[in-house]
């Protein structure tokens, strides 16, 4: 794929990852446009949560290169990613639980200060004008995720759903170019889904943040996906609009086995 | 006991229908149902007899359980009767105070803890620490006023209080590495070695063919080797250490948990035997082996510095002090000596290394640290480089140990490879257990309690034991500080088992303990710990 096509912000380019003998990810090629949303769909096992943690650094790929805003970024370790522009959060969400709302976002900014072990000693004027502004922006976030008034609540007493927002807010207080959401509507119920969907819509349309989430929720990956791509058994199997992957026969045959592909087309013909 | 575990269960159960309920909590139940005043009446009444029978065995046992339950109490009576039980508590220590049977100190004492229930909780964030730094800094002036102490004796000497005030900074320096960081190192000890093996070098004869002096007090004529004021050498202690904790932490902290307990009690078992057998490296003598280092140059300030602050600092620390204080209605006359310049110093490092660890703790970097110790997956991918910032921890918690190590190495005026050895480790570490991990205030009481039962209490208790404790002319005649190791095993074991968070737990740390954190591995070994 063209990395020097200053229109994408992330180029995952023949990625592969083996664990033993085992293909976790069989050289797949991916870019993400900047300024969408691009869900990544398959079914359980397809390797897309590998694929991700490739993406940020926790895995390194046994092939293949990630390019990153036009720079490699393939085996960097997850912090320098972080750094570079990439926030996420976790399928099985991995939030700072002892720590406060508050205080979970602050850290999500941690590559965004400055202050060190000697200056943050003598808290020089420097530091806590810092700490003054990462409060402020940290204050904006929860509200933006509204969250407000549980800033100081203890992350762990959060309920679910505010839990899932509380790793967005951690995740966007990165700064992020691109932000990767592993299952972000898994446990929730439909309205809270609904909700969520507007949300990445919102972070999409005011912030114009690129967005990469896994999902297996048709209904959000539906409602606010410009593309979806489709991973089965490690490989990329079908990409497009929502509207043409729903239509793709490998796509219902990965999801629903030969037999249905069989049977709609039937149905089709007569 | 019971009572705990159901606190922590969260719930408060007892007055439930059940058949199943104990006759403990029939009791509780019942004792619930009692109007306040009969409560109060009953123990009070009760912390009487109670107080009478323990006065007979030891008077000050005595006071202290009728003081302890009247404060309690105060703290517990509704709002309308605050007021004269508050006067009936003034009465009450009047009384004592007039009737000369008990020493002043003790109700001197007492009215200051009684003080410091009453501050509102709004100001006990500053004005606690402050009452105790206060009475910390008068502490050698009224020592040998002090009433005796239940089972512990006689109150610790000024001595030995420059042996606690070394070990809670020690404590404190290690509380940054496994109470922030959550990175369990079982050899400390060695940072303590570095930093009193620095001092001794810079301090002593031990490099014969050297022949240099820095503001140095207290030298001979016609000294050989290195001698460098104190006040410049816990500096290059401090930093020396703080380098080795980065050269050691670089190949170690890429481990978690119990790997990394491993390979620091692998360090702090070579150092030790490095300095042992450090004699006769390649012909040279390091550390002079077994013997060890000794005689250290006394700390002072030099005559300049001493002329010029009006005598206030002094010259020499061992050739010091003749001024006496005396406040004559406290029978206080007191002749300052050297201890009590050390005592004060130490005073000094604890409260620059208090403020250093209380800065970081609130800092970008503390919040990483806390991040990393609850699970380092999610705080590397919020962008924390792990390696970086754990190395940081180490650094800083052997900083402070390498100025502990080289200023009790001066206090002693001598540094043996036996001070090092494993166990010392292990004490340290149980003083941040048993203070509370993560919380600096927790740390600081369970070190001075642990160091003050090695130096004096055990000695003093067994004393206690052996002269209260008879059956007709049978006594025990128990050594008890042969026991400190069992002692302080039977401590930690207490202490896990029913309140694993310690005495002053950190809120967070007690709902880790209690919770647990998830923080399941999720790398790569060659990506983990690379910076």
């Amino acid at each position: 794929m063209s990395d020097d096509n200053g229109n994408d912000v992330l180029v995952a380019d023949n990625l592969r990852k083996e664990f033993g003998g085992l293909v976790a990810v069989n050289n797949v090629t991916f870019s993400v446009p900047r300024g969408k949303v691009i869900s990544l769909i398959g079914p359980n096992g397809a390797g897309k949560t590998t694929f991700f943690n490739m993406l940020t650094g926790v895995y390194r790929p046994t092939s293949g290169s990630v390019t990153l805003l036009g720079e490699d970024v393939t085996g960097k370790p997850p912090h320098a990613i972080t750094a570079r522009g990439i926030g996420r959060t976790f399928q099985n969400i991995r939030l700072f639980q002892n720590m406060t709302a508050m205080e979970n976002v602050l850290v999500g900014m941690h590559a965004r200060m400055h202050a060190n072990l000697f200056n943050s000693v003598l808290r020089t004027p420097k530091v806590k004008r810092e700490e003054q502004k990462v409060r402020e922006r940290a204050l904006e976030l929860l509200q933006f995720t509204g969250l407000r008034r549980k800033a100081q609540e203890a992350a762990r007493n959060l309920p679910y759903g505010e839990q899932r927002k509380l790793e967005v807010a951690r995740a966007l207080a990165t700064e992020p170019q691109l932000l990767l959401l592993d299952e972000p509507t898994a446990g929730m119920n439909p309205q809270e889904s609904a909700e969520f969907t507007a949300f990445v819509a919102r972070l999409r349309d005011e912030e114009h943040l690129t967005v990469l989430m896994i999902e297996h929720d048709m209904r959000v990956v539906m409602g606010v996906s410009d593309r979806v791509s489709v991973l089965d058994y490690g490989e990329k199997i079908a990409e497009g609009s929502p509207r043409e992957v729903q239509k793709n026969e490998r796509v219902i045959e990965a999801y629903l086995g030969k037999a249905a592909v069989e049977d709609m087309k039937r149905q089709g013909l007569s | 006991m019971s009572e705990q575990l159901t606190s922590h269960a969260g719930g408060t159960q007892g007055e439930s229908p059940s058949e199943q309920v104990g006759y403990r909590n029939k009791v509780r139940a019942r004792w619930r149902t009692l109007a306040f005043e009969q409560r109060l009446v009953i123990s009070l009444g009760g912390a009487l007899v109670a107080a009478i029978l323990l006065w007979l065995v030891d008077h000050a046992l005595g006071y202290a359980a009728l003081v302890i339950t009247t404060i309690y109490w105060l703290r517990h009576v509704p709002a309308r009767y605050k007021l004269p039980a508050e006067a009936a508590f003034v009465v009450l220590l009047a009384i004592l105070a007039l009737t000369w049977t008990t020493p002043w100190s003790l109700v001197l004492l007492i009215a200051v803890f009684a003080a410091i229930t009453w501050i509102p909780g709004n100001r006990k964030a500053w004005a606690v620490p402050v009452a105790f730094l206060v009475l910390a800094i008068l502490y050698p002036f009224y020592a040998d006023q002090m009433f005796t102490m239940p089972i512990f004796g006689v109150w610790p000497d000024v001595g030995t209080g420059v042996y606690m005030l070394v070990f809670v900074m020690m404590a404190v320096g290690l509380n940054i590495v496994v109470g922030y960081a959550g990175l369990l190192d079982l050899g400390y000890v060695a940072f303590y070695a570095f930093g009193a093996y620095t001092a001794a070098w810079l301090m002593s004869l031990q490099f014969p063919h050297a022949h240099y002096s820095l503001g140095a007090v207290g030298l001979l004529p016609g000294w050989v080797g290195v001698h460098i004021s104190i006040w410049i050498v816990l500096v290059l202690a401090g930093c020396i250490t703080a380098l080795s904790g980065i050269v050691i932490g670089l190949p170690t902290l890429r481990l978690r948990g119990d790997y990394l307990a491993i390979v620091t009690l692998g360090f702090g078992e070579i150092l030790p035997k490095v300095a042992q057998n450090g004699d006769s490296l390649f012909g040279f003598n390091l550390t002079n082996g077994p013997n060890g280092i000794t005689p250290l140059d006394a700390p002072g300030f030099g005559h300049h510095l001493s002329s010029w602050t009006g005598g206030f600092l002094p010259a020499n620390y061992l050739q010091c002090c003749t001024q006496t204080v005396n406040v004559g209605f406290l029978h206080i006359h007191h002749q300052i000596q050297s201890y009590d310049v050390y005592f004060w110093t130490a005073i000094v490092l604890l409260i620059f290394t208090v403020f250093v660890s209380l800065r970081l703790q609130y800092s970008r970097l503390g919040r990483a640290w806390i991040a990393i110790r609850e699970d380092e997956t999610a705080a590397a991918a919020m962008g924390i480089p792990l390696m970086r910032t754990k190395t940081w921890a180490y650094a800083s918690g052997a900083f402070f140990g390498g100025i502990a190590g080289a200023y009790y190495a001066v206090f002693k005026s001598a540094t043996f490879p036996g001070d090092f050895y494993f166990n010392i480790s292990v004490f340290i570490l149980c003083m941040v257990i048993l203070g509370g991990m993560g919380n600096i205030w927790g740390v600081i009481v369970g070190a001075a309690f642990l160091a003050y039962l090695n130096q004096e209490g055990l000695a003093n208790t067994g004393a206690w034991l052996n002269t209260n404790i008879h059956v007709g002319g049978w006594r025990p005649n128990i050594n008890v500080p042969l026991y400190a190791s069992g002692i302080y095993g039977v401590i930690i074991l207490i202490v896990m088992l029913f309140r694993p968070e310690g005495l002053i737990p950190s809120r967070r740390r007690a709902a880790e303990l209690h919770e647990g954190v998830h923080d399941e591995p999720l790398y790569d070994h060659e990506v983990a710990g690379s910076t």
